[in-house]
């Protein structure tokens, strides 16, 4: 549906790229982050956390910490909240465990003392009897029929009959007949893939100030992508009102996703009531590693058939995620979105959501795409290799387009997939030769995007600036969007628009920044609140020329008669109504609430490069290229990175990043050391086009980018690895050792 | 925990001799000061060594070996010309240790004490045929570095011994040494496999002697004569590097972990020791790589 207030075309402020608002605090340290806040009488907080992958808790024994001189309180579960269910019910036994720890970094207890170093020293001395359990950490394993079981009641009515019990929710869609299709396939391709679990592997650990009173009345300054939801959460956890806890969002140090989440802020909050004093606590990397969110680690079959000329006659896929010890792997992400970018008559697509002894899984970016494209993207590229048919004609040929139903089921409305297949296709990368020992590789990528609650309001001065408040915490450069987006419509400077992340109780509900929703969301509310807040301006010239509202229309940040009937008055500035305002009939503001509906799908094509050393199996990707579909940059040097970032982040994730596991469940490498993320010199420059087909469903048609980013790289840059190395790699990372044995392997059939 | 800054190797002897616990030394302390803050090693007694004279000092002698101080940091090696041109490999070693902060401490002999099979400059000082003085209760004596490892974290010193310095050997001519090492990234990171090879050649370019040493591949670094062996005598033709690949593979006995597996361990260590030579051999030529 589209809005009747549009404009796609003719900005004067959006589209361009002013530095960003937070760019000097962020470079001159003056940013707060999480672990910035102090307060006067503060303690430090510490975690007590399993060693162990599955075990009992037989007995705590926290005397001797108490007992340590500084210690202020100690906290276990009985220090929360009771006979929680749901989410929440998942969310306080991840933060604090109850009967069982549930993997390695598991929370147990927490300490408050007058020093980090205090704390630290008396999470030694707390005693943790347990009773040890069989573990199982990989998926297929967990679902295995002689798999420990890790909580028997957590499986819903979803799941068939028949399942182990770690099997806890099932996912079905798709339409036509898919045997029919493969029927009349020429070449069907069936396929088994494997992932490994990889981390968000922001620069900011999870951090948090928290004072709860024994009135039930808490601050909370913390790292979040969600502050409501934070609010929401961590006053369910420990039984207070939720309107009685504020919550801050501190300036935020990345987060991908897994800080939508919480972790130890509920734990900080329980230490302050107990102590009676602010409590602080901040992670250690390891603690990050071991006991936030990682993604999902997964195991898929994917079969396609495919005509000589390239037409996909039937696609099936079965996604297995192993999402932690609780409920939430986002298989159905995986299942909906992996065939998305086809136009299918006959498709099917099964999840299954498995616990396992690990941490609990958050989102990461497109929650399930990538690991799904990767599978599907390597089994058409198969099909192109054998077939001898160019990876982007087949992809086009294929292509979703405006009206095609869906692989998940409901029919696209205007959509840009073909446009940035075609750019692709333009691209002098696409047509560029190759060194000998390279090899290139395509693939698309889809992602929903996301509307939600919103909530924005703005204010003028009397000098004719604006404060804009919104409620999505900045984790992309939105506040500069914002700006550009206030600024289009009232027509003053930019500059002259201060944005800030409002607390929990300055502004009605917002949801998280996920879902590629803020641009989208917060963007389509600033720039209702500032037509709400011209609205007000008009009135006020309207009443100062004595003439009628309507005869009043607003352009280049002035109010100017409508027309010769209107009357012959000169263009009246935004500062001269502020100026007078309180006078004129009081403060002028704007506001807007809802939760949009119109957040515009989005699709991305990648061209890589890759490069592989024969003799030790290491790889480099040595050029790369990011299509996609932004609908409307508003800033496109931020576009621009969401685009560079998704790419660099896929890299590690196809390369070298991975959750290792011993055979005694505990993660072997929960340090930067050894869980490689891409440094610096591991990446080339990484080439950005932006498309633009406007989202209908946005006033200036913007689309969510923040996630697409990261769809097409597993699949991309294994198909460029696969090429080059003259062997299929079916398991990410493809890390040297994985690949000198693939090599080995094939070199040993002949 | 006690911090001392003693003046003297023998007083820094002395205060280890008679400290209870846990003791370390603090060189530039990337890894002591790494593995306090990390709550793997709280020591209850540090002695700084970097406030004896002398210690940050790198000297030719008269027979053109050279003495290097315990504290001497690996960007104060890489920006030493002299050094650089008679040893590249070993510099190269020392300067693929960490980030540019990192360099601007970390040292040889802490690289050597600390214990990691995987240090990157202790291959290439065993290649070079280096040694270090070692001063405790008895006085000074002079070891080889490759009998200072014993296993993953542990050394030959005793307790109330220190390294006093480190020295190389003259570089004769026609000689050359190189490093290499295999990570997945491009930097910052440990290596899965190290190789150092050190070679003399006569007028004709045949080699003369060589010494090749490998790490991350068994429980300390290795020098594997047999690998030597196999280039001795050859003018590096592709027979003479098959067989030290294949006797660098042979001497290997590494174990599977997070960093890579025992079949590419022992495959790597061979494919490093033909590119290591190659560089080795092309420098002993008097070639700038
Ligand atoms: C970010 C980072 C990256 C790193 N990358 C690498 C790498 O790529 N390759 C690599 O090999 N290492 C790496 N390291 C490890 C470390 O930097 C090196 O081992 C470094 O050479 C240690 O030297 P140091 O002077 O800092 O030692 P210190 O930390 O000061 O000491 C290390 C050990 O040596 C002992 N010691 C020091 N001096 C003496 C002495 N005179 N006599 C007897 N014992 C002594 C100490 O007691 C201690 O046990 C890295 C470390 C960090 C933090």
């Amino acid at each position: 549906m589209a809005l009747d207030d549009r404009k796609t075309t003719d900005f004067k402020f959006v589209g361009t790229r002013p530095d960003r608002p937070d760019g000097l605090d962020k470079v001159t340290g003056r940013a707060l982050f999480g672990a910035d806040a102090y307060a006067p009488g503060m303690l430090h907080g510490a975690i007590v956390r399993s060693p162990h992958a599955h075990a009992r808790i037989v007995r705590i024994d926290t005397s001797k910490a108490e007992a340590l001189d500084g210690v202020k309180a100690v906290v276990t579960r009985a220090d929360f909240a009771k006979g929680l269910s749901g989410e929440f019910s998942f969310v306080l036994e991840n933060v604090m465990a109850g009967e069982k720890a549930l993997y390695d970094g598991h929370a147990v207890a927490a300490i408050a003392a007058s020093s980090a170093l205090i704390a630290r020293d008396a999470v030694k001395l707390v005693e943790v009897e347990y009773e040890i359990l069989p573990h199982v950490t990989d998926v297929d394993a967990a679902m295995a029929q002689d798999a420990p079981v890790l909580n028997a009641s957590y499986a819903d009515a979803s799941v068939p009959a028949g399942h182990h019990p770690n099997v806890v929710r099932y996912h079905d869609s798709g339409h036509g007949d898919v045997e029919a299709g493969f029927a009349e396939a020429d070449l069907v391709i069936e396929d088994s893939f494997k992932t490994e679990a990889t981390h968000q592997g922001y620069i900011e650990p999870h951090a948090c100030l928290a004072t709860l009173g024994a009135d039930g009345k808490g601050e909370l300054w913390c790292s979040t992508q969600g502050h409501w939801i934070a609010q929401k959460t961590c006053a369910a956890l420990v039984g207070i009102e939720t309107s009685q806890l504020r919550v801050t969002a501190s300036e935020i140090g990345g987060g991908f996703g897994g800080k939508t989440t919480v972790f130890v802020e509920p734990v900080a909050l329980a230490l302050s009531r107990k102590a009676n004093r602010p409590v602080k606590v901040v992670m250690n990397r390891s603690e990050v590693f071991r006991a936030t969110g990682p993604t999902s680690s997964t195991s898929m079959d994917i079969r396609i058939g495919m005509k000589k000329d390239g037409t996909i006659t039937a696609a099936e896929g079965i996604y297995r995620l192993q999402g932690g010890a609780f409920p939430g792997a986002p298989m159905e992400f995986s299942a909906m979105c992996g065939f998305a970018p086809y136009a299918l008559e006959n498709v099917r697509q099964v999840g299954y959501d498995v616990i396992s002894n690990r941490p609990k899984q958050a989102a990461y970016r497109a929650p399930g795409a990538p690991m799904a494209s990767f599978a599907v993207e390597s089994v058409i590229d198969e099909l192109c290799n054998k077939l001898g048919l160019d990876p982007i004609d087949t992809r086009l040929k294929n292509a979703s387009r405006e009206g095609t139903k869906a692989s998940y089921g409901p029919r696209f409305a205007r959509i840009g997939l073909v446009e940035t297949l075609e750019a692709a296709k333009a691209h002098p990368h696409y047509s560029a030769p190759l060194e000998p020992g390279q090899g290139r590789g395509v693939s698309c990528g889809f992602w929903f995007n996301h509307g939600g609650e919103t909530s924005v309001s703005m204010s003028l001065s009397e000098d004719g600036t604006c404060q804009l408040a919104v409620g999505t915490p900045d984790i992309g450069g939105s506040r500069a969007s914002m700006a550009l987006m206030a600024a289009e419509v009232l027509g003053i400077p930019y500059e002259n628009i201060r944005v800030t992340i409002a607390d929990t109780a300055t502004l009605g509900y917002n949801d998280v920044s996920h879902g590629s929703r803020v641009t989208y969301a917060s963007g389509l509310a600033t720039i209702k609140a500032a037509q709400d807040a011209v609205a007000k301006l008009s009135k006020r010239a309207a009443a100062k020329w004595g003439i009628p509202e309507d005869a009043v229309y607003w352009e280049d940040g002035c109010a100017k008669p409508s027309g010769a009937n209107a009357g012959n008055f000169d263009p009246l500035p935004l500062a001269d109504i502020t100026q007078n305002m309180g006078a004129t009939g009081g403060p002028i503001s704007g506001h807007f609430e809802a939760t949009p509906e119109g957040a515009g799908v989005s699709f991305g094509t990648h061209i890589v490069d890759a490069e592989v050393d024969p003799e030790t199996g290491k790889t480099a990707v040595v050029r790369y290229t990011v299509i996609q579909d932004a609908g409307k940059a508003i800033h496109p040097t931020y576009v621009e990175g969401q685009f560079q970032g998704g790419a660099a982040q896929g890299i590690g994730w196809a390369l070298n990043e991975e959750y290792v596991y011993g055979e005694d469940g505990r993660l072997q490498n929960s340090i930067f050391l050894d869980y490689r993320v891409p440094v610096a010199s591991d990446l080339p420059m990484i080439d950005t086009v932006i498309v633009e087909v406007p989202n209908p469903g946005h006033p200036y048609g913007v689309r969510g980018v923040g996630e697409t980013g990261i769809v097409p790289p597993l699949a991309a840059i294994a198909n460029a690895v696969s090429a080059a190395a003259g062997v299929r790699l079916r398991h990410l990372p493809m890390s040297p050792p994985r690949i000198l044995a693939a090599l080995k392997a094939k070199a040993h059939e002949g | 925990m006690q911090y001392h800054s003693p003046t003297s190797f023998e007083d820094a002897a002395a205060l280890a001799a008679e400290a209870t616990g846990v003791t370390r030394f603090l060189a530039g302390g990337t890894d002591v000061l790494v593995q306090l803050r990390a709550d793997i090693t709280t020591p209850d007694t540090l002695i700084d060594i970097k406030k004896i004279p002398n210690v940050q000092a790198i000297s030719r002698s008269d027979d053109g070996g050279w003495t290097i101080g315990v504290a001497v940091s690996g960007a104060e090696m890489r920006e030493h010309k002299e050094l650089g041109q008679d040893w590249p490999g070993l510099v190269e070693a020392m300067d693929l240790i960490g980030s540019t902060q990192v360099q601007g401490r970390a040292t040889l002999v802490g690289n050597l004490c600390n214990g990691s099979p995987a240090a990157d400059s202790v291959p290439a000082m065993v290649a070079a045929g280096a040694s270090v003085s070692v001063t405790g209760p008895q006085g000074t004596r002079q070891v080889p570095v490759a009998d200072i490892p014993v296993s993953p974290g542990r050394t030959s010193l005793v307790q109330g011994e220190v390294i006093s310095a480190v020295h190389i050997p003259a570089r004769g001519s026609n000689a050359g040494d190189a490093y290499l090492r295999f990570i997945p990234r491009t930097e910052m990171d440990i290596a899965v496999v190290g190789c150092a090879i050190n070679v003399e050649l006569d007028s004709n370019g045949i080699i003369t002697q060589a010494r090749v040493s490998l790490g991350a591949v068994a429980p300390t670094v290795l020098l594997v004569p047999e690998a030597a062996d196999a280039i001795i005598g050859s003018a590096l033709d592709d027979g003479a590097l098959d067989k030290l690949a294949k006797a660098a593979s042979a001497a290997c006995n590494p174990i599977s972990d997070k960093r890579g597996t025992v079949e590419f361990r022992t495959h790597v260590a061979g494919v490093l020791a033909k590119r290591a030579a190659k560089i080795a051999y092309a420098r002993a030529q008097g070639e700038n790589t």
